[in-house]
């Protein structure tokens, strides 16, 4: 057995040592000495496994305990491990999740709108309640075996269609009773239209609501703004979210930045979301065009890293203070996560997850809407274009030279195709951006359970 | 079984592969349903089973 040391990787942060190894997807916090002899084998070409270790244990005897601790975790498979030699069978196509572009319009004009202001640059229009049905019967046909089924109102603004909303929730719930299946509903908004009737509706028959915010007012408005230019949308929004998540007892929600180069600061305003009264927050990085002003470029990302180093920090005084907020990317699974298989597949766009057009037509996720070469078909006829569906289900880290090589790859999947595509204009090579920002925000997140359970052990 | 160590504290589960003997059942949840839309977060999801 050799040591594969290329998916290992060691980091420090606020005095926790940390250990990944990103072929098992295994997670070790070590004290000093352990991460220096892991750091030392790493970088030692003469010792390729565990009988090379035990040479250097003879040689250096007061290293034995340690030695002996990384020995075991060799033999459990979750230290220097191997990475599968070749990926599982291709996975047959079951759709388990729609997401229905219900509006290709929308009462606000933000400026880095990935929807290009609502309309997906075609004509604005609204889904009609057949095309609704109609996508709600080809899920149900084509989940075969799977019982959850998801179904998420986006747009554009999916409120400016709220009687296709509705009326869809109740014939998607009347039809899943009937084959034995289940649908969480997600609905994602910017809040303009909500009402107290809307809102008890979304309360009651939706598993999850995102509500569009980007924190400080002054953030907010500069980049989301009315059609007519005028007002405050924070104002018009905030009281109406507010009230919904005060009612949604429990029930999962996310107040949903984004952030740019206007707020490179952007833990102050995850801070002022949490003031406001919202505890379940994410906020992310803005997607477009690199020459747009709002654009995140290379030369932000030293400052981006630090900004998520402090808002780890400012998650954790808040936790410490007993008036805690969760933050969606530093929720990573560590005990109960998800399956190889489910690493594999990622976000299943193509042939698990796709979109809903109001045209009817299907693309491979919400961000192909509107690109004429990502039809993949019709809610009527399925999906027809079978080689663009293959396409995404062999775009996995297996057949990425670039994540192969990764620590990270079984926890990101190797990111969102769509900025893949779009940065490096092939699946097959990432946009680097966002990959180191989503190495940092899994160290965040494996730091930050590093000190949540320290107090739960003797050891260490 | 694993061995109890005084250096060492492991945060994760089980090893990955291990996972392709009972894993690929398909109910969780699809990672762009939850908050992100603009970027893949598979490690933030949970299995179901």
């Amino acid at each position: 057995m050799l040591f594969d040391k290329v998916c290992v990787h060691t980091f420090s942060q606020g005095g926790q040592h940390l250990v990944v190894d990103g072929n098992s997807g295994a997670v070790h916090v070590v004290d000093g000495e352990t991460l220096t002899l892991i750091k030392r084998i790493c970088d030692n070409d003469r010792i390729h496994g565990p009988d090379d270790l035990k040479e250097l244990l003879e040689v250096e005897p007061q290293l034995t305990e340690i030695g002996h601790e990384l020995l075991a975790l060799v033999q459990e498979g979750l230290l220097f491990s191997s990475d599968l030699t070749e990926a599982p069978p291709r996975p047959e196509t079951v759709v388990k999740a729609l997401c229905l572009n219900v509006a290709h319009d929308c009462n606000l004009r933000c400026e880095y709108c990935f929807a290009s202001t609502g309309d997906f640059k075609g004509e604005r229009e609204l889904m009609s309640l057949d095309v609704a049905k109609a996508a709600v019967d080809f899920l149900i046909q084509n989940s075969k075996h799977r019982k959850q089924l998801e179904m998420d109102f986006f747009g554009g603004e999916p409120l400016m269609n709220w009687d296709v909303v509705r009326e869809t929730v109740d014939y998607a719930s009347a039809e899943a009773e009937k084959y034995g299946k289940t649908f969480r509903f997600t609905i994602t908004t910017n809040g303009i239209g909500l009402t107290p009737e809307i809102e008890d509706f979304i309360n009651e028959h939706m598993y999850n609501v995102v509500l569009s915010i980007d924190g400080r007012q002054e953030v907010n408005d500069r980049v989301r703004q009315t059609v007519s230019r005028r007002g405050s949308v924070y104002e018009i929004i905030i009281p109406k979210f507010l009230r919904l998540v005060r009612n949604r007892r429990g029930k999962s929600y996310y107040a949903r930045g984004t952030f740019t180069a206007y707020n490179l600061d952007f833990a102050s305003d995850v801070a002022h979301l949490h003031d406001l009264g919202f505890d379940q927050i994410s906020m992310e990085p803005v997607v477009g065009d690199a020459n747009e002003p709002y654009a995140l470029r290379k030369e932000h990302l030293p400052r981006i890293l630090e900004e998520y180093d402090r808002l780890a920090e400012l998650y954790l005084d808040r936790q410490r203070s007993g008036d805690g907020f969760n933050f969606f990317h530093f929720n990573v699974e560590l005990k109960k996560g998800p399956c190889l298989y489910k690493r594999l597949s990622g976000c299943g766009a193509g042939y698990e997850y796709l979109a809903v057009a109001p045209s009817g037509e299907l693309f491979p996720c919400h961000q192909f809407v509107g690109e004429s070469d990502y039809v993949l078909g019709t809610v009527w006829g399925g999906i027809e274009n079978q080689e663009l569906s293959t396409s995404f289900k062999d775009s996995h880290v297996l057949n990425k030279p670039v994540c192969r090589s990764c620590w990270a790859k079984y926890y990101c999947s190797g990111g969102c195709e769509k900025n893949n595509l779009q940065k490096a204009g092939t699946g097959k090579v990432l946009d680097e951006m966002a990959c180191n920002m989503e190495k940092k925000r899994l160290e965040c997140s494996f730091y930050l359970q590093a000190v949540r359970t320290e107090s739960e052990t003797e050891s260490v | 079984m694993q061995m109890k160590k005084k250096h060492i504290r492991t945060l994760s589960g089980t090893a990955l592969k291990e996972t392709l003997k009972t894993g690929g059942c398909g109910e969780c949840q699809t990672s762009c349903q939850s908050a992100c839309k603009t970027s893949c977060t598979v490690g933030n999801q949970a299995c179901e089973k």
